[in-house]
């Protein structure tokens, strides 16, 4: 019972310590809330950021795989489009290539070949000078012939001189006047006068005179005269015909009338003189002239003689006149103008593909195209 | 009266006649005299006299006629104002030849003035009545016609169609072919005078066969003759490139070279005048006398010659070297180019020089090479010169400045270029520094010589618009050049250094 007693008196005690302890667990109520919200709150946020980080691991996961397949691609692209410009860069070097030996090759050929200018240019260098060289020979000719034909001329002017003064040619008893005693040799003259003729009397005219001796042949040397071939003077001297003997014609003659009457008589005209070209016009005038003879004429005349001819023109002959003409300075090409000639035709068939060389890129060949 | 005494009278008559025209005729020979004959109405005495029943008399009048008319203009005007010239034409059909010499010669003398005259002659019907005497027997009377026909024709076009038309031109080849040298020579004088005006004129004379017949003649030896023939040539080649190929063709070629060396200096104008106009047509017919050795010919032409006859010399070195570089380089490797320098310091007159410098930028315009060539032979200083002489006419000008040009733009010879540097006036000067700004970046001895010549330190000097293309060149030359010596020869740098000198400050 005691224990009871304790117990009862114990009884008090507790009940205080129960409302002691309801109070002070009423006091902390609030705190203690407070707490745990922020206890929990910060788990929750914990538990949040967990998942937000593990979310935008996965999120980068994402964008990693695809920002790699997407660069990768344009990577593709890229190296595509390079392979590409050095592939045609590789084409358009070897085109250059081509067709820069090909253009040598056809310029040399067809249009301008630099050693046949040079080899052209010399030769007419050469020509110049033969050209020139022929001409001096030329004027050499032409010089010493007429040199020769000057001294000719004057001597057949001495000759004759000496001709007609033959009469003072000195005799054995009397010096002549070119012989003069006081010199030491006779004249030049005196010379020329032994050594020619008299004159004999003659009645041709000065002009009918038979050429001097000499003058009739050819200069020395005159049978290079013709130095272009082909082409000799037309009109050579014609040989003279002989002269008609002074005897006195014989024989029955005409009656002198009848001779003067031929020899007053008008010369035949030819067709077109036959009828005179102003018969017309005569045969109008006539009446006029009837009455005025030399009256000033009243009508002027047309300003040409065929004045309704002046409209026609002239026409050529065929062999006389070029149809075709060189095409003018400036205007020579090598390509073909006319390309609609061409345009029927077929364009050429690519029978094979081009070479595959460059299937495999990049690793047999340089940028530059050689072999690596 | 006897009838002796009554003829005597007559016969007095007549002889005083004659003696009055005789003398007339003499008189007339003598120019002082005219004016007084003419004042004593010498006109209306003769023109009775030409009627005259003795034919001496007839034709002594018609001779003194002639020669007054020859004399001067007016008188010829009163020739043909006293309507004698009818009378005349008419009496060349029926009179002996004697008369129709002198009737021709009358009708030559009227036609020589003017193309009205001529114009008078032809509207009387002289042409058709001289056409008729060509076909006369006597070499005289055909030489007067052909005579008188060449004056007639040589006035224009009209009158030459006019004789044409008479049916002249056959008869003049027939003539050529006579073996008379005054009758060859005045018939190729009057088919020189019919072709020279138009291409269809020279084309009936060619198509009558002229130009095989002129050809034959071209190494006769007579001198006179071979200025006729020759130019007869050349005014048939001069009008159309078919024309000038048909007497190309006639084998006129190497043979007529052979003429340049004639004593008679016509001879020698008158064949460069054939080689000049046949050579101006076309690059083929230039390229074919070039290759029968006519250029070497014609430059030794060039220096035998002096004064005017060498104008078409000249002209045709232009003409070859306009047509293709090729030519250009045939004409300097005949050694044309010393030659045209030569003429061009010879040289008085201006239109020479004109001509010269003409054919000097032809030469030198196509390339380098060729302008190399006109440089070396010192062209381009003397071409400068004439150009900026107040005394040069306005053509010769013109045409220095368009040679200079033409060259220049194509004269890479710097040493030549150089002298240009300090004298040129700045619308020549841009193209001499264009030049220079052309070859120096890529020519290290150039730049070099052109800064110890003084060419950098004269560029600097210039004064050049700012964005004119003087500027850019200058820039573009200063470009080839480090900085301190384009400095070092730009104008007042000098200064700039001592006031450098000034400022600084020793530590």
């Amino acid at each position: 019972m005691a224990g009871m007693l304790k117990m009862r008196s114990k009884i008090e005690n507790v009940e205080k310590e129960y409302f002691r302890r309801n109070r002070l667990a009423e006091e902390n109520r609030c705190a203690e809330n407070r707490a745990a919200t922020q206890i929990q709150s910060w788990f929750r946020a914990c538990k949040v950021r967990a998942y937000l980080r593990h979310l935008h691991k996965k999120a980068t996961i994402i964008q990693k795989i695809w920002r790699g397949f997407v660069a990768r691609a344009r990577l593709r692209q890229m190296v595509k489009a390079a392979y590409f410009i050095m592939k045609m860069n590789f084409y358009e070097e070897m085109a250059v290539r081509i067709q820069r030996s090909w253009r040598g090759f056809y310029v040399r050929k067809y249009v301008h070949n630099y050693y046949v200018r040079k080899r052209y240019l010399e030769g007419l260098a050469i020509k110049n000078e033969q050209v020139r060289k022929s001409l001096d020979e030329i004027e050499d000719f032409q010089k010493r012939e007429r040199a020769w034909l000057k001294m000719t001329r004057e001597q057949a002017v001495k000759t004759h001189q000496a001709r007609q003064l033959h009469y003072l040619l000195s005799t054995k008893t009397c010096p002549g006047v070119f012989n003069s005693p006081y010199r030491p040799a006779p004249h030049e003259m005196e010379l020329l006068l032994r050594r020619t003729k008299p004159q004999p009397p003659t009645r041709l005219s000065p002009r009918h005179r038979p050429c001097p001796p000499g003058q009739a042949s050819s200069p020395p040397g005159a049978s290079g005269a013709h130095w272009i071939k082909g082409m000799e003077p037309c009109c050579s001297p014609s040989h003279r015909l002989p002269p008609i003997s002074s005897k006195k014609p014989q024989g029955p003659f005409r009656e002198p009338e009848e001779v003067w009457r031929q020899r007053l008589r008008a010369p035949e005209f030819s067709l077109r003189l036959q009828t005179p070209y102003t018969l017309l016009e005569e045969a109008r005038q006539e009446p006029w002239r009837q009455v005025d003879a030399w009256s000033l004429p009243d009508t002027p005349f047309l300003p040409f003689a065929k004045a309704h001819q002046r409209s026609r023109k002239y026409e050529r002959l065929l062999h006389s006149s070029a149809s075709t003409h060189p095409l003018s300075y400036g205007t020579k090409h090598f390509r073909e103008e006319d390309t609609h000639r061409l345009k029927e035709q077929q364009p050429f068939q690519t029978v094979f593909n081009t070479c595959h060389v460059f299937e495999k890129f990049g690793r047999l060949y340089s940028k530059a195209g050689n072999i690596v | 009266m006897t009838q002796r005494q009554v003829l005597q009278v007559f016969e007095q008559y007549q002889k005083s006649r004659l003696h009055f025209v005789q003398t007339v005729a003499d008189l007339a020979t003598r120019p002082q005299n005219i004016d007084t004959l003419q004042n004593a109405g010498v006109m209306t005495l003769l023109r009775p006299l030409l009627l005259d029943a003795v034919p001496t008399i007839q034709q002594t009048a018609a001779l003194a006629l002639g020669r007054l008319a020859n004399h001067s203009d007016d008188l010829a005007e009163a020739v043909v104002q006293g309507d004698i010239l009818p009378q005349l034409v008419h009496s060349l059909a029926s009179q002996n030849r004697f008369y129709k010499k002198a009737a021709a010669f009358v009708l030559r003398a009227v036609a020589k003035h003017s193309p009205g005259l001529a114009l008078a002659v032809v509207d009387c019907g002289g042409v058709d009545a001289l056409v008729l005497s060509l076909e006369e027997f006597d070499p005289g009377v055909k030489e007067a016609a052909a005579w008188a026909l060449g004056y007639i024709a040589r006035h224009n076009e009209q009158l030459s169609q006019c004789v044409v038309e008479a049916g002249a031109i056959p008869l003049l080849v027939l003539c050529l072919q006579e073996p008379e040298m005054a009758l060859k020579r005045i018939s190729a004088s009057a088919i020189s005078d019919i072709s020279k005006h138009t291409t269809d004129l020279a084309h009936s004379v060619v198509d009558s066969g002229a130009i095989a017949h002129l050809a034959q003649m071209i190494l006769n030896p007579d001198a006179k003759l071979k200025r006729h023939v020759l130019s007869a040539l050349s005014q048939i080649s001069k009008h159309s490139v078919g024309l000038a190929e048909l007497v190309v063709e006639a084998e006129v070629f190497p043979a007529a070279l052979a003429c340049l060396r004639d004593s008679d200096d016509y001879v020698r104008k008158n064949v460069t005048t054939l080689i000049r106009e046949v050579v101006k047509h076309t690059p083929e017919l230039a390229q074919f006398i070039v290759n029968c050795g006519g250029m070497a010919a014609v430059v030794d032409y060039l220096g035998d010659s002096s004064g005017n006859v060498r104008l078409p010399g000249i002209m045709m070195l232009g003409y070859v070297a306009a047509h293709t570089e090729n030519l250009a380089m045939a004409v300097i490797v005949a050694k044309g180019v010393p030659q045209l320098a030569l003429c061009l310091s010879e040289e008085r007159e201006d239109h020479m020089k004109a001509a010269v410098a003409w054919a000097i930028g032809q030469i030198g315009r196509h390339t380098p090479e060729h302008a190399r060539a006109v440089a070396t032979a010192n062209l381009l200083p003397a071409l400068l010169q004439l150009y900026l002489d107040a005394n040069s006419s306005e053509d010769l000008q013109v045409k220095c400045k368009k040679a200079l040009k033409s060259v220049l733009q194509k004269c890479t010879h710097l040493p030549a270029l150089e002298p240009l540097l300090y004298e040129a006036p700045s619308n020549i000067l841009k193209h001499v520094v264009c030049q220079f700004s052309k070859v120096l970046p890529h020519d290290s001895k150039a730049r070099r010589l052109f800064v110890t010549s003084g060419g950098l330190k004269k560029m600097q000097e210039m004064e050049a618009e700012p964005g004119s293309a003087l500027q850019e060149y200058i820039i573009v030359i200063n470009n080839c050049y480090p900085e301190e010596i384009v400095r070092y020869y730009s104008p007042g740098y000098s200064e700039v250094l001592l006031e450098r000198a000034e400022k600084f400050l020793p530590e």
